[in-house]
């Protein structure tokens, strides 16, 4: 047989179902796209501003991190840009663009690259930068934009709908009929499109029930309301997750999990400071409004500050959950979703080791149900001090003749 | 339709890419005039060498004899002369002594009509024997000395009798060609097997992408009237893993460092049953057994019958060659086997396959951080964590990676095929056990 030149040798298995992280960030990244055009769209160029700066200091960053660690350059992997892209999508549309520049230097340089870099942050390096800037300049922080789309003229300030419920509940008593009523009644703005596709929904479809649905909704679900760039358009964002999931790099766990856990303490006690009483909160108005989709999908899934197990997801999505309601019934702040996140974000490395998955060959029983993952006298694994001989030097292995 | 069973935890999808080889009929390699038999072929004990160099050889005479309990014996697969007794390279890639023989002279089994043996008429234990005499070992790949799981241990009873005609290895056809076209014989095999072990229940797993194996071998045992099931399986890696089609098929799990006799089981694949076969009822030692040469680079895909011994660069030959530059040559099938640095090393008994893959079927990907995406463990059967593995043996806490199942660990290559960041996991198990084992002795 003639020689057939270089043959490569890697231990198996020799075939890989081809996903990279290279890959998944590029994925969620394409997913986040729709929301971000329409909040482009309806907040002008000067959100477009924004999102490029967040991107272009995070990878400029993290790029300036890397050299100085004087580690191999990590800017292909994809995750600067999406972490760059999220910061963006949080920050509302009339934000000095210092802000974002902070948060994510703050994201990048101390969330993410303090602890070891990707993989080995102990928080969403996106929603840390966020905080970080959110306790810093909460004036700036919470000062939003009517959409273009919502009739107003240019540049013109207004609440959110979770803001505008905060201050105005609190010297309220009465009773409303749950917080779509409450906005109406204070005169909260709708728009045209709104009041159109409501009137016609209640004519066709939910009379067939008998039944009505209130103005409002649709400008949630679709986006024509203040808040950050990149979280108003429950629709787009839904749109993507919905790919996420057909391309399994998120799982049902953590969202159903999140949005679950919301969904039933709004419906029990959202009603409360309404008049309205137990069992009738408006868990549509929650789940639509502030960042909780943006949260439950694209953030509270990241893969690296997120439990390994099923079963840890579910402890872990119950938290943020019960931690953003919380925030939102009692908290100082109208929004909690990413204060939640990262909360239990620290949770992680507790969960991981009570949810261990169960082994084949052990009988139940007969099996220690939490194994100790802490063996006496031992040092835990850190990322900086490795051997001389660790396998894991990143080098290339060595091609064989 | 009626679900098929499979194992609940874990296993992967890889594409089979069997239709490669799988309408290949068996064909008969080339008698090699230079023949390499390693001492090492099995599991246990090399066998001690017989022979010395100069000696003439017969086709099927004792080369090596079994050298412990858990050994097996080593025969010549040609006629000839030993001209010498040497150390080679295995397709492991661990050495072992091996004779080498020269051929020459004339084949005394070979083309000749040998007078079959009515296996009724032997009792178990000379059965038993009979396989121990003639070196059968387990030719799924673990090569697990034949007679010493026959053995069982006074007071055991063996439930299920297991045939493994699952072979979930992508690319590689030898069992499936097996099935289709040895059936009888596989189904005597089988019979003897059950005189030995007097098994409750006889069941034959076979994956569902074989379905013309399925048809035939029902079709054969409903003629016969033999009380053989047939179970059809979900197709799923691993489910050729003993302890995984165990499950797939009784429900039952074999305890973490436990042997499938533990739940009253014993398993064994179609080509061993075939070499019991022909062991028992024509005296033939394990000299030859089936082997798939395939993958995008290889001219033609082939099923061969090849002599123990043979050179892979041989069979690659006999295949037409290479049609496209190969950038791996693995000998076994892609999830499981070993990638060679030449194709200079023999066919041992364990060797199932033959595979040569160019530059963009053998997916060669860099190592980045992990991301804690948790995939492999989503894929591990054995319910390990194997990233957290690879971390404590990176950091050699062996003592640790041991008590978090280390040993469970079957290397089934899962959690390195969906890995994103491109670790190397199944190499991290691997050193792990070398190293746990280092520090026992």
């Amino acid at each position: 047989m003639e020689n057939n030149g270089k043959l490569f040798v890697a231990s198996p298995p020799h075939l890989r179902e081809g996903s990279t992280t290279f890959k998944i960030m590029r994925t969620v990244s394409l997913c986040l796209v729709p929301a971000g055009i329409w909040g482009v769209y309806v907040f002008g160029l000067y959100s477009l501003a924004v999102l490029l700066t967040s991107i272009t200091t995070s990878m400029l960053t993290e790029f300036i991190v890397v050299k100085l660690l004087k580690k191999e350059i990590t800017l292909y992997d994809g995750s600067a840009f999406l972490t760059g892209l999220l910061i963006g999508y949080s920050m509302p549309p009339s934000i000095p663009l210092y802000v974002p520049v902070t948060g994510v230097v703050f994201a990048i340089a101390v969330v993410k690259h303090t602890f070891g870099g990707l993989g080995k942050n102990r928080m969403n390096p996106a929603l840390a930068g966020r905080v970080f800037v959110l306790f810093s300049w909460t004036g700036p922080m919470t000062t939003w934009l009517i959409p273009k789309t919502g009739g107003a003229a240019d540049a013109v300030t207004g609440a959110s709908p979770l803001g505008f419920i905060k201050t105005g509940l609190l010297d309220f008593k009465g009773h409303v009929n749950g917080p779509m009523d409450f906005l109406v009644r204070k005169g909260y703005p709708f728009t045209r499109t709104d009041i159109d596709i409501t009137a016609w929904l209640n004519q066709h479809i939910f009379s067939l029930w008998g039944g009505s649905v209130k103005n409002g909704y649709i400008d949630l679900f679709l986006g024509n309301i203040p808040g950050s760039i990149g979280e108003i358009s429950a629709f787009l964002l839904l749109l993507g997750a919905v790919y996420l999931f057909a391309k399994k790099i998120i799982t049902w766990e953590i969202p159903v999990f999140y949005l679950g856990t919301v969904s039933v303490l709004v419906w029990l006690f959202g009603g409360l400071r309404y008049g309205t009483g137990l069992f009738h909160g408006d868990v549509i108005f929650h789940l639509l409004s502030g960042g909780l989709i943006l949260g439950a999908f694209y953030m509270a899934t990241d893969m690296v500050t997120s439990p390994l197990t099923g079963k840890g997801m579910f402890f872990y999505g119950t938290g943020i959950g019960l931690v953003t309601c919380l925030i939102r019934f009692f908290g100082g702040f109208p929004e909690g979703v990413s204060l939640s996140i990262i909360l239990m974000n620290v949770f992680v490395p507790l969960i991981d080791r009570l949810t261990v998955p169960v082994r084949f060959g052990f009988v139940k029983g007969n099996y220690p149900a939490v194994i100790n993952y802490k063996i006496e006298g031992e040092r835990e694994p850190d990322a900086g001090v490795c051997p001389a001989n660790c396998m894991n030097n990143n080098k290339p292995r060595p091609e064989m003749k | 339709m009626k679900k098929l069973k499979t194992f609940p935890k874990g296993g992967v999808y890889p594409n089979d890419n069997k239709e490669l080889a799988n309408s290949a009929a068996i064909r008969n390699a080339p008698i090699p005039p230079v023949c390499t038999i390693p001492m090492q072929q099995h599991l246990g004990a090399p066998a001690k060498v017989l022979v010395s160099p100069g000696d003439a050889v017969q086709e099927g005479m004792l080369l090596g004899e079994a050298s412990g309990f858990i050994s097996a014996h080593v025969h010549s697969p040609v006629p000839g002369t030993v001209k010498d007794i040497t150390s080679v390279v295995l397709t492991d890639g661990t050495t072992s002594e091996a004779v080498i023989i020269e051929l020459g002279g004339e084949f005394n089994r070979s083309g000749k009509n040998i007078q079959p043996v009515e296996w009724r008429n032997l009792s178990a234990s000379r059965l038993l024997e009979k396989i121990k005499e003639m070196g059968i070992v387990g030719m799924g790949g673990a090569t697990y000395p034949a007679h010493v799981k026959y053995t069982i241990r006074k007071g055991s009873h063996v439930e299920f009798f297991v045939v493994n005609g699952v072979e979930c290895e992508p690319y590689l056809t030898a069992d499936h060609r097996l099935m289709i076209e040895k059936t009888e014989e596989i189904l005597e095999g089988t019979g003897i097997i059950r005189k030995i072990l007097k098994p409750d229940t006889v069941l034959i797993g076979i994956e569902e992408n074989k379905p013309d194996a399925i048809a035939v071998m029902e079709e054969r045992i409903e003629q016969k009237g033999l009380d053989f099931h047939v179970v059809p399986l979900k197709m799923k890696y691993p489910q050729g893993d003993e302890k995984q089609l165990l499950k797939s098929l009784t429900g039952r799990e074999v305890p973490s460092g436990r042997l499938p006799i533990e739940i009253g089981a014993v398993v064994s694949n179609v080509a061993t049953v075939f070499s019991v076969y022909e062991a028992v009822v024509f005296n033939k030692p394990l000299i030859e057994r089936i082997v798939t040469v395939t993958g995008s680079a290889v001219t033609n895909p082939s099923n061969l019958k090849v002599r123990i011994g043979t050179k892979i660069s041989d069979l690659i030959e006999e295949c037409g060659g290479f049609k496209i530059r190969p950038k791996k040559i693995i000998a076994g099938g892609p999830m499981m086997g070993f990638a060679q640095a030449n194709a200079d090393s023999p066919v041992t008994k364990g060797v199932s396959g033959i595979i040569a893959m160019p530059a963009g079927e053998a997916r060669i990907s860099s190592e980045t951080p992990c991301i804690r995406c948790g995939r492999c463990i989503r894929a591990c059967p054995m319910g390990l964590s194997p990233a957290h593995l690879y971390k404590r043996i990176d950091n050699r806490h062996i003592d640790a990676a041991l008590k978090e199942g280390l040993m469970d660990c079957t290397e089934c290559g899962s959690c390195g095929f969906v890995c994103p960041a491109g670790i190397p996991l199944v190499q991290g198990m691997k050193l792990g056990k070398l190293l746990s084992g280092k520090k026992r002795a």
